[in-house]
């Protein structure tokens, strides 16, 4: 382990070659504590090269799409259990928020508690039985978990069965201000979003989220010293929800109308891509990665045939050539898992 | 009931074919292909690009034409699965969990969506179309077309299981389930093994894709996915990792969905079946023939 050590810092006090000066900028630049601040200005500026209600609809979108990513991250980046139903917490914030705001006719804002109750209940649910189990098992199990979450909304009446829920009440009116107008919308999102993103990057750096972080790294050194796997596990799972939820709430409300289709597998697996692709654990790369998964069809619209085939091989090959992703978290041990993995292989003697 | 019975272990036999697959699959290198029932939509399109392409005399020889496209169609799919393998998974084996899971379902994205671009995102109509004069056998409405699909997949099934038991390669198999180092320094060449796994879980895989076709005369990009889901289903209940166990649990899955649809409404028949799964996981994870994880291919 010294050894390591040692070597790297031999290597840093080479002179520079010209590769890595502008990889030391980069990283000055990316690593800048005041990054966030920069993207927060960039969101807020937004508004003033493009406000059509299309790109509009299109960031808000794109931002929601982030607060999911947020999510997941904390499940899959921070404590490392693959959930291919995250999903169905969207659904479940949404329906909670549009249900009850359109039953009571309350502003949307009002349904919060329920709706925050309501996913930590689901995550309960959902994280509860399967936790203890190995992780392609829990993959297939939130899987499962998310159909049964559609076709629950599908066929109860009281989330108005295939049809959905439509003209879902505004978002809060104070007076004449109403919240539901595009623009204010988009700020207001703009600042909830912020808020989750910033809490979900403190959660990484908590006590807790260290525990995630040595859950995800190795479970049974975690669980030697001293952490309560399953319980941190859960906790993971829970928090992961309740971000899920926030999303919820802001999707019913932005579309006003929700309805199944809109949580099929294919969007779990995209949010789960935003995460691989931005780099799983760290929140700065995870807002890129869903900005570059939400923003990027916009772009593409001629290729639209190929989107999700583009998507698919994306995935695979992020995974065989690049695993932590594009923004890994800084410190990250890839350099020394790597060292580790392929030694493994060697043991194994299996040709790669 | 005894329709009800039927009607389970004819789907049970579809479902059976494809656990087969994935449970193959797990037990040599202990991944989870999701890309499995992807490759059952491939072969179902594969069948049906065979069928088109060889007009209309084709299709008026029914089941004989049938059979031979099956059988290509299989060699193609085969092939596939082996591609798949080749570029997605081999370069990962030793890494961590997640990536290749993570990798998996890029497979199968690419599967689908790779198809509906080729072939267009609509359903297609499949060529030919199984019809028969239905017998009544013990009070159960049985088609003849139900009858050689289901001698078909038990043939299919019988074979693979002499296979795994009798042959050198299935040795093999078995081996590098038990020990894949210990194989390897047995002299097992680890990697065509591995190959050879994926090739006869997907053909099995896109026989299954050619008969639904047939079946349900209509096919499309995403008809792999739920069946994939299932035929997971299928294998964890019978013991994941287990060759009878796959059998055995799609024909006991296909009992309980038939059975359960009848008790809460068919519109419930996908998340009843995706509750057996989360029940058998948590509370039996080892399925029905467990135990024997001494010999498991």
């Amino acid at each position: 382990m010294t050894m390591e050590y040692k070597t790297s810092s031999i290597v840093t006090n080479r002179p520079p070659t010209k590769r890595k000066m502008f990889g030391d900028l980069m990283a000055r630049i990316f690593e800048n504590k005041y990054i966030g601040w920069v993207a927060l200005a960039i969101a807020l500026l937004a508004p003033f090269v493009s406000a059509s209600s299309y790109s509009l609809n299109v960031m808000t979108t794109a931002l929601i799409f982030v607060v999911l990513g947020a999510g997941l991250n904390i499940v899959v980046g921070y404590c490392g259990l693959l959930d291919l139903g995250y999903i169905a917490f969207l659904a479940v914030g949404a329906y909670t928020a549009g249900i009850l705001s359109k039953m009571f006719e309350l502003p949307v804002l009002f349904t919060l508690p329920a709706v925050l109750v309501m996913t930590i209940l689901a995550g309960l649910i959902i994280g509860a039985p399967t936790l203890r189990l190995r992780s392609d098992y829990l993959a297939i199990v939130t899987l499962g978990f998310g159909e049964i979450t559609r076709i629950t909304a599908q066929n109860l009446t009281i989330t108005g069965g295939p049809q959905g829920i439509y003209n879902i009440p505004s978002f809060l009116i104070i007076g004449d201000f109403d919240f539901q107008e595009p623009v204010i919308f988009y700020y207001l999102t703009v600042l909830i979003v912020a808020g989750l993103v910033l809490a979900a990057a403190r959660l990484g750096k908590s006590r807790l989220g260290r525990a995630w972080k040595f859950v995800k790294e190795d479970e049974d050194a975690a669980e030697a010293m001293g952490i309560h796997t399953y319980k941190v596990k859960l906790l993971a799972y829970i928090f992961g929800a309740v971000w899920g939820g926030f999303g919820g709430m802001l999707f019913a409300s932005h579309l006003t109308a929700i309805s199944p289709p809109s949580f099929l597998f294919l969007q779990s697996a995209l949010v789960l891509m935003a995460v691989v692709l931005g780099g799983m654990g760290n929140m700065k790369g995870v807002v890129v990665g869903a900005l570059i998964i939400s923003l990027l069809p916009e772009f593409l619209r001629d290729f639209a045939e190929y989107r999700y085939l583009l998507f698919g091989v994306l995935l695979i090959v992020v995974m065989v050539f690049r695993p932590q992703g594009l923004w890994p978290p800084r410190g990250s041990e890839s350099e020394r898992k790597q060292a580790k993995l392929d030694a493994d292989a060697l043991q194994n003697g299996i040709p790669r | 009931m005894a329709q009800i019975i039927w009607d389970g272990l004819f789907v049970g036999s579809f479902y059976a074919l494809i656990a087969l697959g994935y449970s193959m699959v797990y037990g040599i290198i202990k991944l989870l292909n999701f890309a499995h029932g992807d490759l059952y939509m491939v072969g179902a399109f594969i069948g049906y690009t065979i069928l088109t392409s060889l007009g209309g005399w084709a299709t008026s020889m029914g089941l004989f034409a049938l059979i031979i496209v099956m059988m290509l169609s299989m060699v193609l799919t085969g092939s596939i699965g082996v591609l798949v393998e080749r570029l997605a998974y081999r370069p990962l084996r030793g890494a961590p969990r997640l990536a290749v899971l993570i990798t998996a379902v890029g497979a199968s994205f690419a599967l689908e969506y790779g198809v509906a671009a080729i072939a267009s995102p609509n359903p297609r109509g499949f060529p030919i179309r199984l019809d028969g004069d239905i017998m009544m056998v013990l009070g159960a409405r049985v088609t003849f077309p139900q009858i050689i699909l289901m001698v078909i997949a038990g043939l299919l099934m019988f074979g693979l299981d002499r296979y795994i038991r009798k042959t050198s390669t299935g040795r093999a198999m078995r081996s590098i389930s038990l020990d894949m180092k210990g194989s390897l320094l047995m002299g097992v060449n680890v990697n065509a093994v591995i190959s050879r796994t994926f090739f006869i879980g997907s053909a099995l895989a896109g026989a299954a894709g050619v008969m639904a076709g047939a079946y349900y005369g209509k096919i499309d990009f995403l008809m792999g996915f739920i069946i994939g889901l299932k035929a997971f289903t299928a294998a964890v209940i019978g013991g994941i990792g287990n060759v009878r166990g796959a059998m055995l649990g799609g024909l006991v899955l296909g009992l309980v969905e038939a059975f359960g649809s009848e008790l809460v409404g068919g519109q419930w028949r996908d998340a009843f079946a995706f509750g057996v799964l989360i029940l058998f996981l948590t509370l039996r994870p080892t399925g029905i023939l467990g135990e024997r994880v001494t010999e498991r291919v």
